[in-house]
């Protein structure tokens, strides 16, 4: 059989409804591939391989049609997004034994759309991180060079779809979580407009900021996932009412009169020579389709990392409440009374990165400091968020690189916090204003894949891949491959 | 020295909705622990809270019955804390801005009317039940979990433990009569804290405060308080000092023992619910809340007395429940008069339902029914005695009361055609009775009316026979 | 802004986390350069700015009061770590614990 691994959604679709494959050949050749590759990649925590046959047996029963795009597709499953029967950790020593009794709401729609949930994929704990490195579990390699970090979170969902291990995988975006390991991985990854895509069954992180997001190797492929996942949940309040179109509608390649913005703030010290250079390119590539693109400002942008750290400290500091040892989780052996439960089953329970934001958050929440951090957060959050309005009155989006740097060697920043905070400090101000933002593969330095990030309008998702297949279309960076998916 | 008492009362009502404020499941309690529970009330991770639009319109009717303003703009926070009843350790409240604030109640003690204000009403999601079992464990319990709440937060404005019990009276009864709750403290559904403190006479500023727990009944609310004002009171006068504590009310001793000393406020790290968008209420809105707001007990009372003419006691006793005072209403529109429906429910009905321990709507007896019972009494059909027994059959069985008459037979006599012979025979049998009547001993009418009634096996109509009877008696 | 190992201990209390005496130092010395970080807050004009709490700017969102029965317990009971005739097991409150409601 030829290499399944390589091929997109759009390929393998086309195969599987004429018949050329099933869903059970593709599901076994996934499982050879991860068993190939895992050893050297490690982007899963579980693979849940007897599910993903009895399941792939199932859909072929169905038959796969011309109108069922995503039936039969193998798809890796960040492990903060609950899947019922099958271990959550959350990459925690605090969930080393969650069976989930429920299904997350994406969850409900990737069973929906026949698709093949293959495994569980690796994460920053409890999705604080920016490298993959804090997961209790194993540490996860870039897939272009397996002395980097695959960033994070969702390091494992970004490496397992660049080293061709699953076509598609699922993510979640707190503050840069799908836009920078995908960045670092060259590929593409997405996070919808906060209330796209139900948080239902997303074990939360910061609640005002998560979203999941799906992770491809190519912009269509994005699309198609992108429409299955999207819609409202009345199980999530905060999900939006809004209709879901089909995001692959219309990917042309024709973006004339578009008008991107190029915030100034966006190419500041810090930003590596190599991505500005990709960027820069990006901006003319884009002009020689047609579009403008113009210099803007986005005057708060530097408080973003501050606001963020506050807010999503908070609020997570408040979300891991519930991991007592009481219902569900680690509980710690060393237990004479209640307080040993809480405090023994915690601090053994979780890691140090986790442990630091839970600290910072009830400090930032706790009497005497509130209206100082948080309050005072929020209220620059809306300035933030004004910004890109103002931007946004008179663009159609909005461009600069996702990430700073290229992927750094593992083990290089992990124990200095601000370092890594920093990481996120293009990708940070889109959660806080709630938009839509994508990293699109825009270049290389020195082997390494860079990521351009474009921004879109709430709920806008369409334009953004409008120019990101143009923007594919007129370059080769996406043909591009690792060495362990066949490239030089 | 003088103290002056400072009260302030902590209300927690539960709200009857059919789901949790924040989650689907039921609302009320199964007998088996853990059955009335789902993964949101589970606090498992990812799962979140949806708000109960019932819950939000019955926190809404409670305070604009008591007379709070309505917070046009409002959303939850969380209250965050560690405890085995709160399985995520956060509670989903209100703590800066309430449903309902600024509210009052009128009270009245000892003949003088008061005002007692009310700081605010909050809605918020109750825990489950933690159970203290032997052996160093406890047992959890998450069925009561996510039930609605409000929390009503009156001000300082109570000077006697007889206030504190007159105010909770009043506000059960006004909760009662909006019927978001059964507010039985009994059972649970109404709850109560009390803060008291002493100060000088004169001194605007309060005095420490304690706070009492486990008052699980308004007397015992009572009885706590006037412990505690006892307490304090010696202690100032001994020259100490009031520690603030929490302290639980015994029962069986009608003490208050010391559970806590409050070292400074919790810290619960109050920040607003990002899972739960906030609530914008127009005025229409509340108008629409506002006309669902059955008429009150204090003007229900009122409108008894000055248009029903029913003395002040009757209304009190009609307007004790919602139940009570919605039947005496359609009793008196089936056709009864006010005074004699009041002495039916107050007397009879409330008499039955309290030696049967159940409520009017567990009785057969319709408002309908009962007119027409009274209605035979009134127009002479029957006696009141009579009256009785088909009571009896009526909120037993049901039916209609004239029915019931007839098939009994019980149809009282009144006919002076078919009296009269019986009256004269009477007479004719009890000689000596005339002759006592005669000599002026009134207690022989008495007799013979007796005699009369026996030979008509009770059905005579009293009145008639007494007026027959006089006038046979002259004529001997 | 410095933040003091005893500031520290109180926070660790709040969110029930314990460190030994090696990590509290380390603690305290990152999360002061964190709390530095976040103190640059203070040069931006807020006056009369609004919070974001949900950037969706959805209000209102209430559902129908409809009871869904409650999941089967032995289903909820799957994960429990200690559990006792349908009740979740916990070690006893050493003191009169504080309930916070």
């Amino acid at each position: 059989m030829e290499k399944l691994y390589d091929k997109s959604l759009t390929e393998l679709h086309d195969m599987l409804a004429a018949k050329e494959i099933t869903a059970l050949d593709l599901t076994k050749a996934t499982l050879d591939r991860l068993k190939e590759t895992e050893e050297q990649i490690g982007s899963f925590i579980t693979i849940s391989g007897e599910k993903a046959i009895a399941l792939a047996k199932a859909v072929d029963a169905k038959g796969i049609t011309e109108s069922n795009p995503l039936a039969g597709i193998p798809i890796g499953i960040k492990d903060n997004i609950v899947t019922k029967d099958i271990l959550t950790t959350a990459g925690s020593k605090m969930l080393h034994n969650f069976n989930p009794i429920y299904d997350a709401t994406v969850m409900d729609k990737v069973y929906q759309a026949d698709m093949i949930p293959v495994g569980k994929l690796n994460m920053d704990e409890f999705a604080m991180g920016g490298s993959t490195e804090t997961s209790y579990y194993k540490k996860t390699k870039n897939a272009w060079d397996q002395t980097k970090v695959p960033g994070g979170s969702s390091g494992g969902s970004a490496a397992a779809v660049a080293a061709g291990q699953v076509p598609v995988s699922l993510g979640s975006d707190t503050g840069g979580s799908i836009r920078q390991p995908a960045a670092f991985n060259g590929i593409v990854g997405l996070k919808p407009t906060y209330g796209r895509v139900s948080r239902f069954g997303l074990i939360a992180f910061a609640s005002s900021l998560d979203q999941i997001g799906p992770l491809t190797r190519n912009v269509t492929d994005n699309a198609l996932a992108l429409t299955a996942i999207s819609g409202f949940d009345e199980k999530d309040g905060t999900s939006a009412g809004v209709s879901v179109p089909d995001f692959t509608e219309d990917l042309t390649g024709d973006i004339k009169g578009m008008k991107i913005a190029l915030p100034k703030e966006y190419l500041g010290e810090g930003v590596q020579p190599d991505v500005r250079t990709a960027v820069l390119k990006a901006a003319e590539t884009f002009k020689a389709l047609g579009a403008t693109v113009e210099e803007v400002s986005l005057p708060h942008s530097k408080y973003g990392v501050a606001v963020y750290y506050i807010i999503a400290s908070s609020e997570a500091s408040s979300n891991l409440q519930r991991f007592d040892g009481i219902r569900y989780g680690y509980r710690s052996e060393n237990v004479k009374n209640l307080e040993d439960v809480y405090i023994n089953s915690r601090t053994e329970g979780f890691g140090n990165e986790v442990k630091r934001r839970i600290m910072l958050g009830t400090f930032s929440l706790s009497a005497g400091y509130y209206d100082a951090h948080f309050k005072k957060a929020g209220q620059v959050r809306t300035l933030i968020k004004q910004d890109f309005d103002h931007v946004f009155a008179d663009y159609d989006l909005i461009i600069g690189p996702a990430t700073p740097t290229v992927a750094f060697g593992l083990g290089e920043n992990i124990n200095d916090p601000i370092t890594m905070y920093m990481n996120d400090i293009l990708t940070i101000p889109v959660n806080l204003a709630g938009l839509p933002g994508m990293s699109i593969p825009a270049g290389f330095s020195e082997g390494l894949p860079v990521g351009l990030q474009i921004i879109g309008k709430h709920f806008d998702e369409h334009t953004m891949y409008k120019a990101a297949y143009a923007f594919e279309q007129a370059t080769d960076f996406h043909t591009k491959k690792p060495v362990i998916l066949g490239g030089e | 020295m003088n103290f002056e008492t400072v009260i302030g009362l902590e209300v927690h009502v539960e709200l009857k909705t059919n789901s949790k404020i924040f989650s689907p499941a039921p609302a009320h309690f199964g007998a088996e622990p853990n059955s009335n529970t789902n993964v949101i009330d589970w606090s498992y991770p990812g799962v979140l809270p949806v708000m109960n639009k019932a819950a939000l319109e019955f926190g809404m009717k409670a305070a604009l019955a008591l007379n709070c303003e309505i917070s046009k703009e409002t959303h939850f926070d969380r209250k965050n804390y560690f405890y085995p009843d709160n399985p995520k350790a956060y509670q989903i409240s209100q703590f800066d801005q309430p449903i309902g604030h600024d509210g009052w109640i009128e009270i009245e003690v000892d003949g003088q009317k008061k005002k007692i204000r009310i700081e605010r009403v909050h809605l918020e999601e109750d825990a489950g039940k933690n159970i203290h079992g032997s052996a160093g464990y406890s047992y959890v319990d998450l069925n009561r979990q996510g039930t609605p709440l409000i929390e009503i937060v009156s001000e300082a404005d109570m000077r006697s433990p007889e206030e504190a019990y007159a105010y909770l009276e009043a506000l059960r009864s006004i909760i009662q009569f909006t019927e978001v709750s059964d507010v039985k403290m009994e059972e649970g559904s109404m709850r109560c804290d009390a803060n008291i403190s002493l100060r000088p006479y004169g001194q605007e500023e309060f005095g420490t405060k304690a706070e009492l727990k486990n008052l699980n009944s308004l007397n015992f609310v009572k009885k706590g308080l006037a412990y505690e004002e006892k307490r304090q009171a010696k202690v100032l006068l001994s020259g100490g000092e009031i520690q603030q504590e929490t302290r639980r009310f015994d029962e069986t001793t009608n003490q208050t023992i010391l559970m806590r000393v409050k070292e400074g406020s919790s810290d619960y790290r109050y920040f607003p619910e990002p899972d739960v968008p906030h609530f914008v209420i127009d005025d229409e809105w509340i108008e629409q809340i506002r006309a669902s707001l059955p008429e009150m007990p204090t003007a229900r009372r009122q409108r008894y007395m000055t248009e029903l003419g029913l003395p002040e006691y009757d209304a009190m006793v009609l307007t004790l429940s919602k139940e009570m005072s919605d039947f005496f209403e359609a009793t008196l529109k089936a056709g009864a008069e006010a005074k004699q429906a009041s002495n039916w429910l107050m007397g009879e009905v409330s008499a039955y339902l309290n030696s049967q321990k159940i409520e009017l709507a567990d009785t057969k007896l319709t408002p309908e029914n009962l007119a027409g019972l009274i209605l035979l009494i009134a127009d002479g059909t029957i006696s009141s005695k009579i009256a009785k027994k088909i009571f009896k059959e009526l909120i037993e069985n049901g039916g209609d009361a004239k029915q019931v008459v007839e098939a009994k037979g019980l149809v009282q006599l009144s006919d002076p055609a078919q009296l009269l012979p019986l009256i004269n025979e009477v007479l004719d049998h009890n000689q000596q009775s005339i002759d006592d009547f005669k000599n002026g001993k009134d207690r022989a009418v008495g007799f013979l009316v007796g005699q009369i009634m026996k030979a008509t096996k009770g059905q005579a109509n009293p009145g008639v026979v007494n007026k027959l009877l006089k006038e046979e008696l002259a004529k001997r | 802004m410095a933040i003091s190992e005893e500031q520290v201990k109180h926070v660790a209390n709040l969110a029930k986390l314990s460190f030994s005496p090696s990590e509290l130092a380390e603690f305290t010395k990152q999360l002061g350069k964190i709390i530095d970080m976040v103190e640059q807050l203070e040069e931006v004009d807020t006056q009369g700015v609004a919070f974001t709490s949900n950037v969706n700017q959805t209000i209102n969102v209430m559902r129908e009061d409809v009871a869904v029965p409650g999941t089967a317990r032995e289903d909820l009971m799957k994960n429990v770590p200690e559990a006792e005739n349908g009740y979740i097991k916990v070690p006893a409150i050493i003191d009169n614990g504080e309930a916070g409601a």
